[in-house]
């Protein structure tokens, strides 16, 4: 076992490993991409692609939150080479979700698309969302980090966890009039344990100091 | 120029001559038919939906035949949903939340024996088992749209007579000025009553004078054939200038009141499921405008969705019931 360890530890530095996850984290959208081609999503694919472009948005939102603690709790260092491109995930996905509801809900309408945001809290609360992520991708960059300074750079992504509570609540409200809570409380649940391991870390932090 | 046909006028056809109505739009049904499949053949894939629809007979399940209706306004002239598609994509919280579970799961029901009960503010309270109530009035075909409240449409040929024919049977009383719906509820083959999305059984209740309107029907097939257990076997309610969830699914007891009855899904959001919830594009749902809708089957990905009509289009043969109601307080 102990001599098993460091090389299951070493496949996450092995050159392929990166170009690997990168497609393993395509393959949901291939999925729909495939589906939406050959027609196999079902009666309502327009809906199908929202919902199900929605529902990777908030997974790949936990799997980028999740990349601290497992680094931390699996003594796994070499995670963190992944979590930029995993955090760009959740971007590419909440941008296929913006663009599924702009395209297939609103039929590309600007001006519909700007009445429904004010009109409706929960698209405005998505939208808020896919701002604070846009700022976030825009500046994923060395270069970005660099040019804005370490600290500030930080503080800025701090925000993950505004677009945490924002994507969350966007989900319970489209939800709410079915009383249908089952799934967002799934991931309600996630990511109020990867946020209170983080709180938690920084008490023990706090104390310590 | 003057045109003389040598009979002045005064030579008309005779009856036997005039194309009966039926015949008519027989043909018209013939031409749609073929002109879809042509349109068909040449363009695969989305555009083939509508063909397809209109051309198939499901043979799935037990025929059940209806005469064209001779209701007003009971035959919309638009292609029919396809048949996999209005028996695949359904609401039955009973059978599940996702709209694939009803279909997954609701083979389990079993609609014999089956009998439904009409009680309440009535002369001649009654039980009425299937077979009479299959009986009790010639089966019709009408050609409903089908708006559900979450923005899709369908339309549907459904198969039954107006449920005025069971009411008068039953003699409603002077005092009887509304009519509630029960559906079952069997947690032995109904897997969703588990979640406490709503109250069971799931109740749906309507106007007296909106139940004895010609068009409400009392429906026991679709597509020519016996409802399948997913929309609503053996016998279910279909209001088509209302919201879906008004239509009642799998009836077990209808009852007369002098009081509004509560519903479940008016009791489960009363800001968002009104008690009319009549079709309205100008009331919108906190969650999404009821502006449009979009027509299941209907063109691409990227086709646009259709405008919604008031009472889904039913407006000529319905808005009198509703005069001087502000439909937007009583949506």
């Amino acid at each position: 076992m102990r001599a098993a360890a460091p090389r299951w530890k070493a496949a996450f530095m092995h050159p392929a490993a990166k170009p690997l996850v990168f497609a393993l984290c395509l393959l949901p959208f291939a999925q729909l991409l495939y589906g939406a081609v050959f027609d196999t999503l079902g009666a309502n694919p327009a809906e199908a692609l929202l919902r199900a472009t929605g529902d990777w948005t908030l997974r790949f939102l936990c799997v980028a939150l999740a990349v601290t603690p497992a680094r931390v709790l699996l003594g796994l260092p070499a995670l963190a080479r992944f979590r930029r491109m995993l955090g760009l995930f959740v971007y590419f996905y909440a941008v296929t979700h913006l663009l599924c509801y702009a395209l297939f809900d609103q039929g590309m309408d600007l001006a519909e698309i700007w009445r429904d945001t004010l009109e409706r809290p929960f698209i405005l609360v998505g939208m808020l969302a896919f701002v604070l992520l846009t700022a976030l991708a825009a500046t994923s960059p060395q270069r970005m980090l660099r040019l804005l300074g370490g600290r500030r750079w930080q503080w800025l992504h701090r925000s993950i966890y505004a677009v945490a509570g924002l994507a969350l609540l966007h989900f319970f409200w489209m939800r709410a009039g079915k009383n249908d809570f089952a799934e967002v409380a799934v991931y309600a649940a996630v990511i109020a344990l990867l946020l209170g391991w983080r709180l938690q870390r920084w008490l023990r932090k706090r104390r310590a100091a | 120029m003057l045109i003389r046909t040598g009979d002045n006028g005064f030579v008309h056809p005779q009856a036997s001559e005039i194309t009966p109505q039926a015949v008519y739009e027989e043909r018209r049904q013939w031409l749609r038919t073929v002109a879809a499949g042509a349109a068909g053949a040449t363009l695969a894939g989305w555009a083939a939906r509508d063909a397809r629809a209109a051309m198939e007979r499901p043979g799935k399940l037990a025929a059940l035949p209806g005469a064209p209706s001779q209701v007003a306004g009971a035959n919309t002239m638009e292609a029919p949903t396809a048949y996999k598609d209005a028996t695949q994509y359904n609401n039955y919280y009973e059978f599940g939340l996702d709209k694939a579970d009803p279909a997954r799961n609701a083979h389990t029901l079993k609609t014999t024996p089956w009998s439904v009960k009409v009680e309440g503010l009535v002369a001649k309270p009654r039980t009425f088992g299937l077979e009479e109530l299959l009986k009790l009035s010639a089966q019709e075909e009408r050609i409903y749209r089908l708006r559900c409240v979450e923005g899709w449409s369908m339309v549907i040929p459904w198969v039954g007579y107006s449920l005025a024919q069971l009411l008068r049977e039953v003699q409603p009383l002077g005092s009887a000025k509304y009519v509630e719906f029960v559906t079952l509820a069997d947690p032995k083959v109904m897997p969703g009553l588990r979640s406490r999305v709503l109250d069971w059984p799931y109740t749906e209740a309507l106007r007296l004078d909106e139940a004895m309107h010609p068009l409400t029907l009392l429906s026991f097939g679709m597509y020519g054939e016996v409802l399948p257990a997913q929309n609503g076997a053996p016998v279910r309610l279909v209001v088509p200038w209302k919201y879906g969830f008004k239509s009642a699914k799998s009836l077990v007891a209808i009852r007369l009141t002098d009081k509004q009855p509560g519903t479940a899904w008016n009791k489960a959001a009363r800001n968002e499921y009104g008690f009319y919830s009549n079709v309205n594009p100008e009331v919108p749902h906190p969650r999404w405008s009821q502006a449009t809708e979009r027509r299941i089957g209907e063109g691409g990905l990227f086709a646009k969705k259709r405008p919604t009509l008031l009472f889904n289009g039913y407006g000529e043969q319905v808005a009198q019931m509703y005069a001087g109601m502000d439909l937007k307080q009583q949506f």
